[in-house]
C-alpha cells in the first residue's frame, strides 16, 4: 500500500468497512456499555484516543520491531495507551470512570484496536495512520453513540441524561424529555436490548447498501436490444 | 385393467394448519371462562384486545414481507399467539402493555425469523418474558379471586384496559408470590392467613388449571398433538416437586399438587409447550423436552427470581430443541439402531 487515498480511508471507516457493525469487532463493549448517550460518548472518546495514539505508536515503530514480536508490542502499546486514558478519566469524569467500570481497562482487549495496528498502522506511514485510527475510532463511535441514544429513548423516554458526568456541571440540564410519563421500558436498557438495536442497526445499513446497489446496477448500460450474443466457446485470442 | 401403484407414504394431514388452529382456540373456552369467572371480565378484555392487535400486526409484517394476506392471516396462527398472550398476562392489564407484548409477539419473534413454521422460539412467551423482564410492577400483580376482593365490572374492565390512570384494581400477590415470599410461616399457617390459597393451589388459579387440563385433554382426544411432550413435563414437575417437599416447612417448595394447579403448569404443558414449530419433533425428543421444562420450571420457581417459570422454561428448552432432535432421531424402518448391531 504505498498510496493511500484519505476519501478512500474515510468511506471505508465510516460505512463500507465500520468497525461496529460491518466488521463486528468490540462487540463486547459496544453491547455493554451502550445504555444511555453520556456513557456511549466517554467510551467512544475513549476508544478514539486509543486508537489514534495506539496508531500513531505503531506506525513510528514499524520499521524497528521485528515481525515475530509484534503482537505482543502492539499489546504493550494499547495497553499503556489505555492506563493514560484511564487515568485521565479518572481525573476529569470519575463518576463516569466509575459507571464505565471494567469497560475502560478492557479497551485494551478491544478487537479493533489491535486490528488497526496489524492491518493498518503497521504498513503505513505516520499520517495515513493517525488518519485511520481517528476514522476508524469515529465510525466505531458514530454507532455507539447511535445505539446509545436509541436505547436510551426507547428505555427511558428521554436523551442525554446525565451529562454533567462528561461535560462539567453546565451540562445538567441538556436532558431532553421527548415523552412525558414515560413507562420504563427496561429491556431496551437490558443486555438483550443491545443485541435487538444492534441487529435492527446493521438491518437498516444492509437496505441502504441494497438499494444503493439497485441504483447502481440500474445505471449500468443494458445490452441493447436485438443484438447478437457472442460466442464464447472456443478459443479467444 | 390397469392397477394405479401408488408409492409411500401412505399417511396424509387430515387437519389444516387453519383447523388446528380453530381446535386450539377451542380448547382455552373452559379456561378463560373459569379465569372470568374468578377474576372478572379482565381476561377476556386482554384477549380482544390482543387480538385486534395481533391480526393489525400480522396485517402490516405480512404487507412488509410482500406475502399475500389473506392467505396467511386465515390461518389463524397470529389470533392463538393473542389469545395465549391474553390468558398469560395479568387481567386488568393497560393497552399499551398488551400492545408491546403483541408487537414483540408478532413482529420480533415471529416475522422476523422468517413467518409460521420458522419461528425458533414460541411467539407467546417471546412476548410474555419481554413484558416480565420490561415491566415487573405490572406484571407481577394479579386481580383478587372473586370471594376475596371486589370483582369490577365490564364497564371497569374496559376502563382499566384503555384509560388505565382512572383504574385502581384490587390487586394481590399470587399464590406462587407469597410460597416464594414466605420464609418464616410453615405451610399450613401460611394457608390459613392468606385467604387467596384456596383448597390446594389458589383460589381461582386451581379451576383454571383443571379447565385448562380438559381443555387440554379434549385436543389430545382429537390428535391435534400427541401426549408425549404434555405429560413428561407434568410428570417431571410433579416428581422433582414430591423430591423436595419436606411435608410443609418454611422453606419447603411446596407440594406436588400445588405445582400442578397453580400458575401456568396446566395451560403451558397443553398450550405452550405443544407448539408444534418451536418444540422438539421426534417421539422421545418430546418426551426429554417436555420432562426438562418440568424440571426447569420447580427449578426456577423456587430458586429463581421470578414467581412463575412456564415461559423461561419454555425458552430455555426452545433453544435446545434442535439439539434433542439431533440425539433423538427416531431410526428409519430396515436400518440398525446403531453401529454395534450391524457387525
Amino acid at each position: 500500500m504505498a498510496e493511500v487515498s484519505y476519501r478512500e480511508l474515510s468511506l471505508n471507516g465510516l460505512w463500507k468497512n465500520n468497525p461496529a457493525i460491518v466488521q463486528l469487532l468490540g462487540l463486547c463493549p459496544l453491547l455493554a456499555v451502550t445504555g444511555s448517550v453520556v456513557n456511549a460518548i466517554g467510551l467512544a472518546l475513549a476508544t478514539c484516543l486509543v486508537l489514534v495514539t495506539s496508531n500513531t505508536a505503531v506506525s513510528l515503530i514499524r520499521n524497528i520491531v521485528s515481525d515475530a514480536v509484534r503482537l505482543p508490542v502492539f499489546v504493550m502499546i494499547i495497553a499503556s495507551a489505555v492506563t493514560c486514558i484511564e487515568l485521565l478519566m479518572q481525573a476529569f469524569a470519575y463518576e463516569l470512570y466509575q459507571i464505565l467500570g471494567i469497560f475502560l481497562p478492557l479497551i485494551t482487549t478491544n478487537c479493533v484496536i489491535l486490528g488497526r495496528a496489524e492491518a493498518f498502522a503497521c504498513k503505513n506511514g505516520l499520517l495515513p495512520s493517525i488518519y485511520d485510527g481517528l476514522i476508524m475510532g469515529a465510525g466505531f463511535g458514530v454507532i455507539l453513540i447511535l445505539l446509545g441514544g436509541l436505547r436510551e429513548l426507547a428505555g427511558t423516554g428521554a436523551l442525554f441524561a446525565d451529562m454533567q458526568l462528561l461535560f462539567g456541571p453546565g451540562a445538567a440540564d441538556w436532558k431532553i424529555v421527548i415523552v412525558d410519563n414515560y413507562q420504563a421500558f427496561l429491556l431496551a436498557i437490558l443486555p438483550p436490548g443491545a443485541f435487538i438495536f444492534t441487529g435492527l442497526i446493521i438491518a437498516v445499513k444492509n437496505i441502504i447498501d441494497a438499494r444503493i446497489q439497485a441504483r447502481l446496477d440500474s445505471l449500468k448500460e443494458r445490452p441493447v436490444k436485438g443484438s447478437k450474443r457472442v460466442r464464447v466457446t472456443g478459443t479467444i485470442s | 385393467m390397469a392397477l394405479m401403484r401408488i408409492t409411500s407414504p401412505h399417511a396424509h394431514g387430515p387437519m389444516s394448519t387453519a383447523r388446528v388452529m380453530q381446535n386450539v382456540l377451542l380448547a382455552t373456552v373452559p379456561g378463560v371462562i373459569v379465569l372470568t369467572h374468578f377474576f372478572g371480565f379482565g381476561t377476556l378484555v386482554n384477549i380482544i384486545w390482543a387480538s385486534i392487535l395481533a391480526l393489525a400486526f400480522e396485517a402490516l409484517a405480512l404487507r412488509l414481507r410482500k406475502r399475500p394476506l389473506g392467505f396467511y392471516l386465515g390461518d389463524y396462527s397470529a389470533l392463538v399467539t393473542a389469545v395465549l398472550l391474553g390468558i398469560a398476562l395479568p387481567p386488568y392489564s393497560p393497552w399499551w402493555l398488551i400492545a408491546v407484548g403483541i408487537a414483540s409477539s408478532i413482529l420480533l419473534a415471529k416475522h422476523l425469523y422468517g413467518g409460521l413454521g420458522y419461528n425458533p422460539f414460541n411467539p407467546a412467551m417471546v412476548g410474555y418474558v419481554v413484558l416480565l423482564i420490561s415491566f415487573p410492577v405490572q406484571m407481577s400483580s394479579w386481580a383478587a379471586p372473586r370471594g376475596v376482593g371486589e370483582l369490577p365490572g365490564l364497564l371497569d374492565a374496559l376502563q382499566a384496559c384503555f384509560t388505565p390512570g382512572n383504574f385502581d384494581a384490587v390487586t394481590m400477590a399470587t399464590p406462587l408470590d407469597l410460597l416464594k415470599q414466605n420464609n418464616s410461616l410453615l405451610m399450613d399457617d401460611l394457608w390459613q392467613q392468606n385467604a387467596q390459597f384456596g383448597r390446594w393451589a389458589g383460589i381461582g388459579w386451581e379451576w383454571a388449571s383443571l379447565a385448562f387440563l380438559a381443555g387440554g385433554l379434549w385436543l389430545l382426544y382429537q390428535r391435534v398433538f400427541t401426549w408425549h411432550a404434555p405429560i413428561a413435563m407434568l410428570v417431571a414437575l410433579a416428581l422433582t416437586a414430591a423430591l423436595f417437599y419436606d411435608g410443609g416447612s418454611s422453606a419447603s417448595g411446596g407440594s406436588p399438587l400445588f405445582h400442578l394447579l397453580s400458575g401456568a403448569t396446566m395451560f403451558g404443558a397443553f398450550f405452550i409447550i405443544t407448539d408444534p414449530v418451536s418444540s422438539a419433533v421426534s417421539t422421545r425428543g418430546r418426551l426429554v423436552f417436555g420432562a426438562l421444562i418440568g424440571l426447569l420450571v420447580y427449578l426456577i420457581r423456587v430458586y429463581g427470581n421470578y414467581p412463575d417459570a412456564v415461559a423461561f422454561a419454555v425458552l430455555i428448552m426452545n433453544f435446545a430443541a434442535p439439539f434433542i432432535d439431533q440425539y433423538t432421531q427416531p431410526r428409519s424402518y430396515g436400518h440398525a439402531a446403531r453401529r454395534e448391531d450391524n457387525e
